[in-house]
């Protein structure tokens, strides 16, 4: 308990950038669940693709550490676009393979979730497989760097060096921090207002609140349904990319457990809420690092899915209810 | 066979489906097919078929491996097809079994296996009923999260607590007490037809470290146990009243079934059936440590019953083999392993969405579907 109460603002930032990451990617549970009710199980692997089109797109442009203020802007800039396009394409083709075929032939909801396990496992396996997958395109040589070790940790050039901005109650918080607690609330803000006030926004809610009487109000379903998931995918694609700056560290299956504490998040918050899944993000970043302060770093974990547990007791439906389609404009 | 509805020309032009035929079987037949079928099951291991057995890793092991998981999947099935929930840590009651015979015939106490399997399964029930009291009142995906959580707790619980053996586990698990009736020879293949090999035995019922086909024979017998026990359940009372509240938790509970009641039993079964093949798991590998049940497994065992078809035994049982025993077998494409697998489970959710072997419920309902069709039409047309 001392060493929280030493260390609090440590814990408090740390916990905030950790909760960001979480809620971004709960972001894309929320609105899969929200429109379509089934957990996107392959949701994490939409991310773990993103911190690979992040660090690619570091090495390809030769980033490095100790670049001047110009050079480090454009990389992040790089980053966002290379690691939002993967992660939305391949949230897209995802909604294509593995669920659309389904959806056309009315397959029980349970269905679903296996059909996101087995692409959770193609999209995982491809990725640590991809010096063969390389080799059978005959582009091993071309593409070495990017493909070596594909079962190892691959490392991203630290190109931000974290720099106290300013120090709080004993605590620097580094220009890190500040970009990735900042900048998931900006792009939070950006896609509360997309759903709220853009024309395909009001498409999501409307399927989300009754798939039927939407079509026949002249919704197209299955283009809401992409959208949506495009619109997670490049969700994810930003979280992964704070992750990089972060953590700075991805592998092939970085993804899994990544995606059942953004999963927790988006329940914690309320499944099928944007708002909810932005505080049951932060909430347990929050828990997790304080829990860990009092109760020891090896129980993090557990501390996150206790207070799961408990929330739902007393709030079946998560802290801020379920409620995409109730979303007013 | 005689319908008096009128689609009764077209059953008689459709071909005796494989129950039919089967069912329209005499009694002593039938029963005779059952023993040969149970002898083939029993003797499966001695008798080394090609291709079917597995190159690289011994085959009653792999065996083994394949019986704990269609005993999971016949206890997983009673929660998630019977029951209709969705239970991702599953995983968590395996260990819990599992745990329970490493800490009291191992760790910490040196019982007996006879006494440590039943508390094995007492406690793995009684996990299941502290687990399911509080968080049965949440619905659906909620219920899903939380199990998933559960089974990360309890592996987490083991990785980190050194009264359990932290992560280095539990070592040196008594074998069950065996008695040495007979041996049963092999069959050797290698010089093209079948031979049998008098020197490559296997003792009926000697427990040892090198020969698993005992192991294999012990869990087939739990199988049958369960089997019967679940026939029973499942056409009971309790098994009508799981069907209920699966359809409608609203219009059962206004019928009067009491659904959490039933729901938590539901639980409490599967989580004691999860146990005892955790049991059986740490009986036979005698060495158990928290990399054992990993999460993923959770996510095996729900394929197992999904891919099979889940709300029915046989279908889950085919699910179970197809998902322990195709890596196994496949072996020589060692890294492509689970891609492969990965790409099997999508197409089968595209192809056979009500899974391998739908449960009778679903050719039921679409029969009677059928008939309220053609019931429509009538009253349209006239």
């Amino acid at each position: 308990m001392q060493n929280l109460i030493d260390n609090f603002f440590s814990y408090t930032i740390t916990g905030l950038t950790i909760g960001a990451v979480y809620a971004l990617v709960a972001l894309g549970y929320t609105l899969v669940y929200g429109v379509l009710r089934l957990i996107n199980f392959a949701h994490s692997e939409v991310f773990m693709y993103g911190t690979f089109g992040a660090l690619w797109v570091v090495m390809l442009l030769g980033g490095k550490p100790g670049g001047s203020v110009g050079q480090v802007i454009f990389w992040v800039v790089m980053m966002f676009v290379a690691a939002m396009a993967m992660s939305g394409l391949i949230a897209v083709i995802l909604e294509r393979v593995a669920y659309r075929p389904l959806r056309k032939r009315n397959a029980p909801p349970l269905i679903a979730l296996i059909s996101a396990i087995g692409a959770s496992f193609v999209l995982a396996e491809l990725m640590g497989l991809r010096s063969r997958v390389a080799g059978w395109v005959g582009l091993d040589d071309t593409l070495r760097e990017y493909v070596r070790n594909s079962r190892n940790n691959a490392g991203l050039p630290s190109i931000i060096s974290p720099q106290p901005i300013f120090s709080v109650g004993g605590y620097n918080v580094t220009n890190v921090d500040l970009i990735v607690i900042i900048g998931a609330i900006a792009i939070m803000v950006v896609l509360d207002q997309f759903v709220k006030r853009s024309r395909l926004g009001r498409g999501i809610r409307a399927v989300a609140m009754d798939p039927e009487a939407a079509a026949l109000m002249g919704v197209n379903r299955d283009r809401v349904i992409q959208v949506t998931f495009l619109v997670g995918g490049v969700m994810a694609g930003a979280a992964a990319v704070f992750y990089m700056l972060k953590i700075g560290i991805t592998r092939y299956d970085a993804g899994f457990i990544l995606g059942v504490k953004a999963f927790t998040a988006a329940v914690l918050g309320g499944i099928g809420n944007l708002r909810g899944a932005l505080l049951g993000g932060f909430i347990l970043g929050l828990a997790e690092n304080y829990g860990s302060a009092v109760v020891g770093s090896q129980w993090k974990d557990v501390v996150a899915f206790v207070l799961l547990v408990l929330i739902l007791l007393v709030r079946p439906t998560g802290l801020l209810g379920e409620s995409l389609g109730k979303a007013r404009a | 066979m005689s319908t008096s509805t009128g689609t009764a020309a077209s059953t008689k032009q459709r071909r005796l489906g494989f129950k039919e035929r089967v069912n329209n079987l005499p009694r002593a037949v039938k029963i005779l097919l059952w023993v040969v079928f149970a002898v083939f099951l029993f003797m499966l291991p001695l008798l080394n078929i090609p291709f079917i057995t597995t190159e690289g890793s011994d085959f009653g092991g792999v065996l083994f491996t394949v019986a704990t998981y269609v005993l999971v999947a016949l206890g997983l099935n009673i929660v998630v097809g019977y029951a209709g929930l969705l239970d991702l840590g599953y995983v968590g009651f395996y260990a819990i079994g599992a745990y329970t015979v490493g800490v009291l015939s191992a760790e910490h106490a040196k019982l007996s296996w006879v006494v440590v399997v039943p508390i094995a399964i007492v406690v793995a029930m009684v996990s299941g009923v502290v687990l399911g009291a509080p968080t049965l009142r949440v619905r659906g995906d909620y219920l899903a999260i939380v199990t998933l959580g559960f089974g990360e707790i309890v592996r987490l619980t083991l990785v980190n607590s050194e009264w359990l053996g932290a992560s280095r586990g539990i070592s040196d698990i008594p074998k069950p007490p065996g008695v040495e009736l007979f041996e049963v020879p092999s069959i050797d293949w290698s010089s093209g037809a079948p031979v049998v090999d008098l020197d490559t035995t296997s003792t009926f019922l000697k427990f040892g470290i090198t020969d698993f086909v005992p192991y294999y024979w012990l869990a087939l017998g739990v199988i049958a146990l369960v089997l019967l026990f679940d026939i029973l359940v499942k056409s009971s009372r309790v098994g009508r009243a799981w069907e209920a509240t699966r359809e409608d938790e609203d219009a059962a509970e206004l019928m009067g079934v009491p659904t959490f009641r039933f729901k938590l039993l539901a639980f409490a079964l599967g989580a004691a059936i999860g146990g005892l093949s955790g049991a059986l798991f740490a009986t036979k590998a005698g060495f158990i440590n928290p990399q054992s049940f990993e999460l993923l497994l959770s996510i095996l065992f729900i394929a197992a019953v999904v891919v099979g078809g889940a709300g029915n035994r046989w279908g889950v049982i085919v699910g179970a083999i197809v998902v322990a025993y195709f890596p196994e077998r496949f072996r020589e494409f060692a890294d492509f392993r689970v891609l492969v697998f990965g790409l099997a489970l999508m197409l089968l959710a595209i192809f056979r969405p009500q899974g391998l072997l739908p449960p009778r419920r679903t050719v039921r309902a679409k029969r009677a579907d059928a008939r309220q069709a053609v019931l429509e039409e009538g009253e349209a047309s006239a």
